[in-house]
């Protein structure tokens, strides 16, 4: 595994009206490994995910990107950088069919300016979409609109929507809430090889331990918007303060 | 960006549809009937830039702001620079409409639903309050307008039906080009979800500001073709709210499946407004609105679904 610091955070905090959400967060992440978010509800999980994708601002702290401060990024910004993510709730376009919803991703990530302005529905760009419907193994929803998927099919379209811009980082927002015990692993083997094939760092927030203990090196556990245990999951697993707040 | 587009089948049907148009009302129908053709597939062309917003649910109450101004900009330069070709005066129209529409997107971009609407009605009522106050503008009694020429030579009613019919195909041709790219996808898209367009790296009030833009353009259009159809131009019949809501009134009716049913919900609604004139002087706006009634509960997606139901391109949305 590479050893270069990819994601750094100082002093991290946010707070909403005087309430504070995060603080002191102090973590560094290096790259190609895949950590675990852990921690109960509104322990703070998804307010870091927020900060770091620039969907919320912090009040004060630091965040370094591959050594550059990102800070208050916009949204967009981090996705040009290559800090991408997928979202707790599915962020797809609902009303477009599943490969339109791709093909949207992949013209945005691989286009720009006049180019922009070409048909989306190219062959080439058309190929390289089925090939990743197939890793994703939704290639026979190609045509269905997505309104009609299950909740796991729209998840696994949430993360392939975020992986095609090619992220150095990728934070998954519970990737598995809301999807079948018999969809999890199915899901999760799906996203984890896919990205340990192109070597992105993951940071995936999640409830459900039996993941978190298969498939992460690293665990990054939560309590009151403070993190309260980062180590490896067969000991922060064990963990006094993690078994007393977030395993209960 | 217009690669194998002739080959397409919405814009076939649309080239086909204009040549339709513009026979039937040059050479066969009587001159009030082709009016109602050549007024229709001119206000087409915002209706067009209406159903582009629309297709974001950004719905303009408004529009006639660019209308107008498109209009008052054939009748400016005319005035002051003497241009009555008919190219230069379209171009005038458009430049002038998509310049205004550029600079008030700015702050537009940034708004959504109610509000975006209401802004748009906003802007359109400063304009016309302005117009109806300048004197050197005519006033409430506005301007009049020359035949249009072409290359030095006047054009007639037939020659404007034509270049009319032909602004129509270019202008079909370029939203159909802008629908199907990337950026016209984006349309439906940020409908649906503008974190998600945000989050893959491209900016919602940048292509709202795009779209705002191309809208403007057509509305502009369509204000200096019917400026040149109709020789007048004055607040009332080209900026005022009323003017607005009805474009928003041909939206609703012609639905928005397909990029020619602003056209066809156009010639419609000149029809149905003339006849309803013709039948109940008095009652008119009462069949009018009797005949929206009607779309919205029995055809809730515009007159373009009825054809859907019925042709063989029911499927494609372009």
């Amino acid at each position: 595994m590479a050893t270069t610091e990819i994601l750094k955070t100082t002093n991290l905090q946010k707070s909403f009206s005087g309430i504070i959400a995060a603080e002191d967060i102090n973590i560094s992440v290096k790259e190609g490994e895949i950590i675990g978010i852990i921690g109960a509800n509104g322990a703070g999980k998804t307010v870091f995910v927020n900060m770091i994708t620039g969907y919320l601002k912090p009040t004060s702290g630091s965040i370094e990107f591959n050594g550059k401060n990102i800070t208050g990024i916009k949204p967009r910004e981090a996705t040009h950088i290559g800090v991408c993510r997928s979202f707790q709730v599915s962020q797809v376009f609902m009303s477009m069919t599943v490969k339109q919803n791709l093909m949207i991703a992949m013209s945005l990530s691989k286009k720009s300016g006049s180019a922009l302005l070409d048909p989306i529905d190219d062959d080439i760009l058309s190929k390289e979409c089925d090939k990743i419907l197939k890793q994703y193994n939704i290639i026979k929803q190609k045509d269905l609109v997505v309104s009609t998927l299950s909740q796991g099919m729209r998840k696994l379209l949430d993360i392939a929507m975020a992986v095609v811009g090619n992220p150095k980082i990728l934070l998954l927002d519970e990737p598995t809430s809301g999807v079948s015990v018999e969809e999890k692993f199915g899901i999760m083997d799906i996203v984890i090889s896919a990205l340990k094939e192109s070597g992105t760092t993951v940071l995936f927030v999640e409830h459900d331990m039996e993941i978190v203990e298969r498939y992460v090196d690293r665990v990054m556990a939560f309590y009151q918007g403070q993190i309260i245990c980062d180590a490896p999951p067969k000991q922060a697993l064990k963990d006094k303060k993690v078994i007393q707040y977030v395993l209960g | 960006m217009f690669k194998g587009i002739l080959k397409e089948q919405t814009i076939q049907v649309g080239i086909g549809f204009v040549f339709i148009v513009v026979l039937l009302g040059t050479f066969i129908l009587p001159e009030w009937m082709s009016n109602n053709f050549m007024y229709g597939l001119s206000r087409g062309l915002a209706v067009l830039g209406l159903m582009i917003l629309w297709r974001t649910n950004l719905v303009s109450f408004g529009h006639a702001l660019y209308y107008g101004f498109g209009a008052y900009a054939v009748a400016i330069a005319q005035k002051y620079l003497g241009v009555t070709d008919v190219f230069l005066r379209i171009l005038i129209a458009i430049a002038a409409a998509g310049l205004l529409g550029f600079v008030l997107g700015f702050i537009l971009r940034r708004y959504r639903e109610i509000f975006f609407a209401m802004l748009s009605l906003a802007f359109s009522m400063v304009l016309y309050g302005l117009l109806a106050k300048a004197e050197f503008l005519g006033s409430t009694d506005g301007m009049s307008i020359s035949p249009s020429t072409m290359f030095g030579f006047e054009l007639g009613r037939f020659g404007l039906f034509y270049f009319i019919g032909f602004v129509v195909i270019l202008s079909l041709i370029f939203a159909h080009a802008y629908l199907r790219s990337s950026l016209g996808h984006l349309t439906t898209a940020i409908m649906d979800n503008e974190i998600r367009v945000e989050y893959l790296g491209y900016s919602v009030e940048k292509a709202i500001h795009i779209k705002y833009v191309i809208s403007a353009c057509l509305a502009g259009g369509a204000g200096g073709l019917m400026a040149a159809a109709l020789g007048q131009v004055d607040p009332d019949s080209m900026v005022l709210w009323s003017v607005s809501g009805e474009l928003v009134f041909v939206t609703i009716m012609a639905g928005l499946g397909n990029i020619l049913a602003p056209f066809v919900g156009a010639i419609f609604f000149e029809f149905i407004r003339t006849y309803a004139y013709e039948f109940a002087p008095q009652a008119w706006q009462m069949i009018i609105g009797g005949t929206l009634l009607a779309i919205i509960f029995f055809l809730p997606g515009g007159l373009w679904s009825l054809f859907q139901k019925i042709n063989p391109f029911k499927k494609e949305k372009k």
